[in-house]
């Protein structure tokens, strides 16, 4: 009994120390964020439109912020963008953050019209300040069960 | 919105002058702070009869601190907005008082960041508790708070082209105003700040980067610290203290960064003009100014907002040591030093009235003479994201 509860603890241990090196992922049940996920699977960047004012929505939400509301359309993005501000994360706490620093961070203006927070990546030749204005498109990282949409600079 | 002017006033202040406390636990550096005030004030614990608390002890901490304190108030406020939330008390206490509902109301906080070693601006941000839509949408990102500060920055540098040097002179003013505060000079000895003796615009920029653009020496400083304020009726005003510090006029706002919003310009160009409206004062005629400076940047963009150059101009304002309370031109900005270099112990906004009537009563370590008014800025959560502004102009008189 003593010697089981050891090796479950060690099996914690094991797991929190693996998990610990890799990207925090959204957690679940989350109903507003859910679908949106869900379509990441299939490699499809979604943000909603309100169905009664037509005013672009992004994070998604049960809700209309302009009008309230109740019913929102999910639309799919091409993917393509603006950055709008950058920076390079230097310091971080944490430990996959930690390993992974310096990276940079974004507000991407997608051409649809909804600001997103995300990862620039394949950027080494530029600086957080030569990135702002520079055009994205987005590039995903698999997951089991989602996969999480980056940006990397694209030729313009 | 009717006028407040004398009907509010702020008349007792205390800020715990250690930034490693030791020896007490959170609410008790908030008891001990608010006795402290109330002595300042000339009132006693049993006068208290509004309560305001912005929950640094969790989510039912006002009833804590009722509990601790034996406080049995008429009116209880725990209104949460982050750094920025005792200028929001302020706020309240000012609408609760000049409609009668109580006489006399106390801010108190009280923190251990430093002991308890947070790290609150890279630390890892990841939300505790169940999912949200908005943590589920930010959490994969490892933006640490410094970091939506950077991004604010580097936009602000992108449209108007605005440098790191001149973000720089926020924290040379600071410094400098800290140099002449004896609580500020212990603490930068005692918190271990390596270089802690006046900065110049090349030490800044030569700091190690934290998030670009922003510069070790453009982050406050993480201390334990605590502090309480006293406001009271006129009449009591009156009575009790030989200079009141007046309420003249109160702003509050929220923002975030929505679709296509211009992330340069923050809630504090909603609260300031509120607030300067109902006291009938235009910035100009402001020989103070506390600012919330998390960041230096926070200080640039509240300057504009708030109406003291235009949007895009806080670059060249700052410049030439516009800020320090010996050069005229403008307001003197954050006299004790700051949290770039005095007290930031998680939510600074209570040490921000705290100064600004010291310089209203004439007794702070970087006084400008004869001052009259001072405008409050508390910015509060993440500037560059979520975000709250209070805005609370004081009068001498
Ligand atoms: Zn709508």
């Amino acid at each position: 009994m003593a010697a089981k509860k050891t090796e479950q603890a060690e099996q914690a241990g094991q797991t929190e120390r693996t998990k610990q090196a890799e990207r925090p992922l959204p957690r679940f049940p989350e109903p507003d964020t859910a679908e949106f996920w869900r379509r990441t699977a299939a490699r499809q960047l979604t943000y909603q439109v309100c169905d009664q004012c037509s005013r672009v929505v992004f994070y998604p939400r049960a809700a209309c912020p302009a009008c309230g509301g109740r019913t929102l359309s999910l639309q799919v993005s091409a993917g393509l963008g603006t950055i709008y501000s950058a920076t390079l994360i230097r310091r971080a706490g944490h430990p996959y953050f930690l390993q992974r620093v310096p990276y940079f961070v974004a507000f991407i203006d997608l051409d649809e019209g909804f600001r997103m927070l995300s990862e620039v990546i394949h950027a080494a030749d530029h600086t957080a300040s030569s990135l702002v204005a520079k055009r994205v498109a987005v590039s995903w990282e698999e997951h089991s069960e989602l996969s999480i949409p980056l940006f990397r600079p694209i030729a313009t | 919105m009717p006028g407040l002017e004398s009907s509010v006033a702020i008349a007792g202040i205390y800020e715990y002058p250690k930034r490693l406390v030791g020896d007490l636990s959170v609410l008790g550096i908030k008891a001990v702070c608010a006795q402290a005030a109330l002595d300042d004030a000339g009132l006693a614990w049993a006068d208290v009869d509004g309560l305001y608390d912005a929950g640094e002890t969790g989510l039912l901490g006002v009833l804590e601190f009722a509990e601790y304190t034996g406080i049995s108030p008429r009116v209880i406020d725990a209104t949460a907005v982050g750094g920025s939330s005792f200028e929001f008390h302020v706020a309240h206490a000012a609408r609760d008082i000049a409609a009668g509902r109580c006489n006399v109301a106390l801010l108190a906080y009280g923190s251990l960041a430093r002991s308890q070693g947070r790290a609150i601006g890279v630390g890892s941000r990841l939300s505790a508790g169940p999912p949200t839509a908005t943590s589920n949408m930010e959490d994969p990102y490892g933006l640490p708070l410094a970091g939506g500060y950077a991004l604010v920055a580097q936009r602000h540098m992108h449209q108007y082209g605005t440098t790191a040097e001149q973000l720089a002179e926020v924290a040379v003013a600071a410094r400098y105003h800290a140099l002449r505060n004896p609580d500020a000079r212990r603490a930068l000895a005692d918190l271990g700040i390596r270089r802690d003796g006046e900065l110049r615009v090349e030490d800044v920029v030569a700091s190690p980067l934290v998030a670009d653009p922003l510069h070790v020496l453009d982050c406050c400083l993480i201390s334990d610290g605590g502090g309480a304020v006293v406001l009271v009726s006129g009449s009591i005003a009156r009575s009790v203290r030989p200079r009141p510090v007046w309420v003249l006029g109160t702003g509050e706002a929220l923002a975030s960064n929505d679709n296509g919003g211009d992330l340069t310009s923050g809630a504090a160009a909603r609260s300031g003009p509120v607030a300067f409206q109902q006291a009938g004062l235009r910035p100009d005629e402001m020989e103070v100014a506390m600012l919330y400076d998390s960041f230096t940047i926070t200080v640039l963009t509240i300057l504009e907002d708030l109406g003291f150059c235009g949007k895009g101009e806080g670059g060249a304002y700052v410049e030439g040591g516009r800020l320090r309370f010996d050069v005229p031109g403008g307001p003197a900005v954050n006299t004790d030093g700051g949290g770039l270099s005095s007290n930031h112990p998680g939510m600074r906004g209570i040490f921000l009235l705290i100064e600004a009537v010291r310089q209203l009563r004439g007794q702070s370590t970087a006084q400008v003479a004869g001052a009259r008014h001072a405008v409050v800025h508390g910015c509060g959560s993440q500037l560059g994201g979520r975000h709250s502004g209070g805005t609370i102009i004081l009068g001498a008189r």
